[in-house]
């Protein structure tokens, strides 16, 4: 056990925690935070998505020790910005949700696509896609949600 | 007992690594992988780990004497995207990992690991790279080829630390890279090929030729590469037979989960012939 200080969804976090428990278990069972979810556990499907420092992660792969001085943002962080509103607007629009097992963490890998390019071209889009699996819409539908999410939120980014 | 750590500085790092055998954390992207449980529960390390990422004293990527310096904790996304950096190592972490990993994963930790899978591998045996290690009173240097020694096995001793990669500023013509697997990103290679030319005047400067996944540590033979060096690329043709046969009893690969011998063996020549087909074009 050891003391970490962090940031959890814009707020100070002091935690006095096992240094190799992953951030994702800790978000889901400590801090209640259920939009991250558990897939393959092996960094292959992107549903445990999260943001550290404005980057994408797999919380599943993130001990607690490299959380120490960084900032994360979970889907119910980012949930609370206008960003947040055109993506998931655009998600709705396009037809780009089935189940929504997948939804936070495509979710997340656009803001962090869009954060760093504004205006991705389709190639951008596939690529910063390339780490979320999703089983029902085929990606046709995410792709054209993340271009009108750009182009519906230009200047936002 | 000794406990978890997360050093501030290289200093205590290595100090703690001085009076402690610790596994050493780095970007966690492969070792909570082969460490993990169930969920919920903490990955279970047999050796205490010592947690580096933070150190920013080694996050870093910078031109030194004509030289690529590339700090232990400098992230995979940072190296994609340093102009200087090779165009081989480029389309190898393009094609290794999605942005989430590379935001998180190292290229010192994928040299540790010592997979004969481990993608940057191949990359780094192709260029001659260098690993500069610490301890707490000397650094050494050593090649890429000299530092892993069999799978999983690597020189480093116990209170050492990888602190930087070094390459050679880019200086080649062409490169190839293709990575076989059952996904563009986030999959681990069946097979995994790597080819520069430096080619001036028709006439072959240096050329290498490395595989990944085919045998205990990426195969590269210098003593086949040099029957090449010098000769015009209208000779590669006539070479072709040979520089197969020759590359054929080099490669032992294994059945695994993932693929078999044959398919491996038999998909590692056919990269290779593609490539030197393409030198003659």
């Amino acid at each position: 056990m050891a003391k970490i200080e962090w940031m959890l969804n814009g707020t100070p976090i002091s935690s006095d925690i096992d240094l190799s428990m992953r951030l994702l278990d800790y978000l889901r069972d400590h801090q209640h935070l259920k939009g991250p979810k558990e897939g393959c556990g092996e960094g292959e499907c992107g549903a445990c998505a999260v943001l550290i420092d404005h980057q994408i992660a797999n919380s599943c792969l993130v001990p607690m020790a490299n959380v120490a001085g960084h900032e994360v943002v979970t889907i119910e962080g980012f949930a609370k910005t206008k960003r947040y509103q055109i993506i998931q607007q655009a998600f709705i629009d396009c037809g780009a949700v089935q189940c929504g097992f997948c939804t936070p963490g495509m979710i997340i890998a656009t803001e962090s696509l869009l954060h760093h390019q504004p205006q991705p071209t389709i190639s951008e889009i596939k690529v910063a896609l390339s780490g979320n699996l999703c089983r029902c819409t085929g990606y046709n539908m995410i792709i054209e949600a993340i271009t009108l999410a750009a182009k519906r939120g230009r200047g936002e980014w | 007992m000794v406990e978890a750590r997360i050093p501030h500085s290289l200093q205590e790092a290595l100090i703690l690594m001085s009076q402690a055998t610790y596994t050493i954390v780095n970007g966690a992207t492969d070792l909570l992988v082969q460490k993990r449980s169930w969920s919920g529960t903490i990955p279970k390390f047999s050796q205490p780990p010592l947690y580096i990422r933070g150190l920013k004293e080694l996050d870093y990527i910078c031109e030194r004497s004509g030289m690529l310096e590339i700090g232990a904790t400098t992230s995979l996304e940072t190296i994609l995207h340093h102009p200087k950096t090779p165009k081989i190592l480029q389309h190898i972490i393009l094609t290794m990992a999605s942005p989430a990993i590379r935001h998180q994963a190292t290229l010192s930790g994928n040299i540790q690991n010592a997979s004969p899978a481990g993608d940057s591998l191949v990359g780094l045996y192709l260029l001659d790279a260098s690993i500069v290690l610490h301890n707490r009173h000397h650094e050494r240097v050593i090649s890429i080829q000299d530092f892993i020694v069999d799978v999983r096995k690597t020189m480093r001793e116990a209170d050492e630390l990888i602190t930087k990669v070094v390459l050679p500023i880019d200086k080649f013509s062409q490169c190839a890279y293709t990575k076989v697997g059952p996904r563009k990103t986030d999959a681990i290679a069946k097979v995994a090929f790597g080819g520069l030319i430096d080619i001036e005047n028709d006439r072959i400067r240096d050329i290498r030729i490395a595989f990944g996944a085919v045998y205990k540590t990426v195969l590269r033979s210098r003593k086949i590469e040099e029957s090449l060096m010098g000769k015009d690329r209208s000779a590669v043709p006539e070479m072709k037979h040979v520089l197969l046969e020759g590359y054929a009893s080099l490669i032992q690969p294994i059945d695994d989960q993932r693929s078999n011998r044959w398919y491996r063996k038999t998909t590692a020549l056919n990269l290779l012939e593609a490539f030197l087909d393409s030198i003659s074009r």
